[in-house]
């Protein structure tokens, strides 16, 4: 258990090293790369924030998406509307998103499994199609960012990629750290007591219904922080491209493939199916042969089919295996 | 206060539709005692306890504990007020070591992880299992897994243990071990109630016996008193030998 272990010394030099890697190596890379990096930070990020829920409480989410478009939307919406800073926008979407991760959650209290899995996808889309009507928040056509000039207050940079990455790297930490965090406390051993069974967990003394909204409200929060990055960053949002399943989908694959139930799985995930996805992408997609697509599916297949545990948990079998 | 009654169970009954699994079942578990409720199959036993722990909503009648009136509270707060129960299946948390079932137990009364690690190895130590805690749950034999169950239990420092058929399916061995470990419990001054149908336990460990049969209580009084009455004997000490024989 990765993340129950105190670090030693050793894992401080590793993660620093790695750290220093990923601040250093960005300078060198043509941009189309840095953007590769900067959404496969931002997936990582969603990965990390769905596996304190899915991973560590059994929370199957399928509905992620509602959380990071909502993060998405209250930043541009207060920026358009009201001027507000992105920064303060990240805050409230952060806080929008937890308080409804909260309100749906709580009349859910009961669904394990595949039925908390099936709400969860039917919230999300009630969010997608009352946000795709809603004439305040632009409904179909979506928002469009307003230019600033670039700063950090602003939160908006047109001469380069680099200072997008390093917020994304940033908020990646961020998550990583609060992950951390649960997976060692008091928290996490009754987010894994609820997983095991909500009976047994009883027994234990967990208040069941209440950690599982801290569950949900802390995943909601990281998701919708992702949201507000997001819509930065691209500067145009609508529902169909922050709200809609296979970015779920697409949250729920770099965890369970990276290693559900580890600190560093969903960022392991990510980073083998986004560049792939990407690359693919801009190497075959164009031909129209749906090649990118089949390497991207015959992949998750393989690791799902031989490594059901994840890549991450497969390193550390390796690891205990050589001890 | 002192010689209140730790636990007293006031006329619980309990339906499942036309079923009547409890029917006004009155009794009272004073400090310091090992009560044991028998019962054939289907008595109403098992019921009764996630009737007192909060795990089913009471239809009528009252639990008071502590001077609390706990009825159909939910069972995280009965367990913070000293409540703590066993399930008949052995019920374990999978994925994680032995220490770690009993820290999570342990984090009922304290927040902070050092502590409640410090916690769970003094409570390891005392059932015995100290070995074995950096083994995953379920590499256990049965018998360590109910040592293991009892071990979480403790972790929560419970006023009353109530234990559901911790002894059943184990060799003579693991039986003397098992109740040497609940008179060591009794010791450490938790009061102790069981659910069993081992009756060598139940003859040995019991200061008091109460009997259950169809929903509700048949009698009441010491292990000898119990064994020498007509009505149990056939309601269920008979019929347990034809159990045995199967």
């Amino acid at each position: 258990m990765v993340g129950v272990r105190d670090i030693t010394a050793k894992q401080m030099t590793a993660g620093g090293a790695v750290l220093a890697l990923l601040i250093v190596l960005p300078l060198f890379c043509s941009p189309f790369a840095q953007h590769v990096m900067i959404l496969t930070c931002l997936i990582a990020m969603c990965g990390v924030a769905w596996n304190v829920m899915g991973g560590y409480a059994g929370m199957f989410s399928f509905g992620q998406a509602a959380f990071f478009g909502i993060g998405a939307y209250t930043s541009s919406y207060l920026l358009l509307t009201f001027d507000v800073s992105p920064w303060i926008g990240l805050v409230a979407g952060g806080v929008i998103s937890s308080l409804l991760a909260a309100a749906i959650g709580y009349p859910c209290s009961n669904l394990r499994g595949h039925y908390f899995a099936i709400a969860s996808i039917a919230f999300a889309e009630i969010v997608r199609i009352v946000f795709t009507n809603w004439q305040m928040v632009g409904a179909a056509e979506g928002l469009t960012i307003p230019m600033l000039k670039e700063s950090l207050a602003h939160f908006m940079f047109h001469s380069s990629k680099l200072p997008y990455y390093f917020i994304i790297l940033a908020f990646l930490l961020l998550a990583l750290a609060v992950c951390r965090w649960v997976s060692t406390s008091k928290m996490g051993y009754y987010f894994r007591a609820i997983k095991e069974g909500h009976e047994i967990a009883q027994v234990l003394g967990v208040d069941v219904v209440r950690y599982r909204l801290y569950a949900i409200m802390i995943s909601a929060f990281l998701t919708s922080m992702a949201g507000t990055f997001y819509a930065q960053y691209i500067l145009y949002i609508d529902p169909d491209s922050v709200m809609v399943l296979p970015i779920s989908v697409q949250i729920v694959l770099v965890a369970m493939l990276g290693g559900a139930n580890t600190v560093l799985g969903p960022v392991i995930g990510a980073a083998i199916l986004v560049p792939l996805s990407e690359y693919s992408r801009a190497w075959l997609g164009y031909k129209g042969t749906g090649m990118d697509m089949i390497i991207y599916g015959t992949l998750i297949t393989l690791i799902s089919m031989y490594q059901p545990n994840g890549v991450w948990g497969a390193i550390t079998n390796l690891k205990r295996g050589s001890k | 206060m002192t010689d209140a009654p730790l636990l007293d169970v006031q006329g619980v009954s309990k339906y499942f539709g036309g079923l009547r699994a409890n029917e006004e079942i009155s009794f009272q578990v004073n400090r310091g005692e090992i009560i044991s409720i028998i019962g054939p199959n289907g008595a109403g036993k098992s019921t009764l306890f996630s009737c007192v722990t909060g795990f089913h909503r009471v239809d009528k009648g009252r639990v008071i504990f502590k001077g609390h009136d706990i009825t159909s509270r939910k069972p995280h707060a009965i367990a913070r007020l000293g409540i703590v129960r066993t399930f008949q299946i052995v019920q374990v948390i999978s994925d994680m070591t032995v220490l770690e079932n009993v820290m999570t137990g342990g984090f009922l009364r304290h927040n902070r992880v050092v502590d409640v690690r410090r916690k769970a190895e003094e409570i390891l130590a005392f059932t015995g299992l100290i070995e074995k805690g950096s083994y995953n749950a379920l590499e256990l034999t049965i018998s360590d897994k109910k040592r293991l169950e009892v071990s979480m239990a403790l972790a929560m420092d419970p006023e009353l243990l109530m234990l559901d058929e911790s002894m059943a399916g184990l060799t003579p061995v693991e039986l003397r071990q098992i109740i040497e470990l609940i008179r060591k419990v009794r010791a450490s001054s938790v009061t102790v109630v069981v659910v069993e149908h081992v009756m060598e336990a139940v003859m040995e460990l019991s200061d008091r016996v109460i009997v259950l049969n169809s929903g509700r209580k048949v009698m009441e009084g010491t292990p000898e008193e119990v064994v020498a009455n007509p009505e149990v004997k056939r309601a269920y000490l008979g019929e347990r030998y034809g159990a045995v024989s199967q």
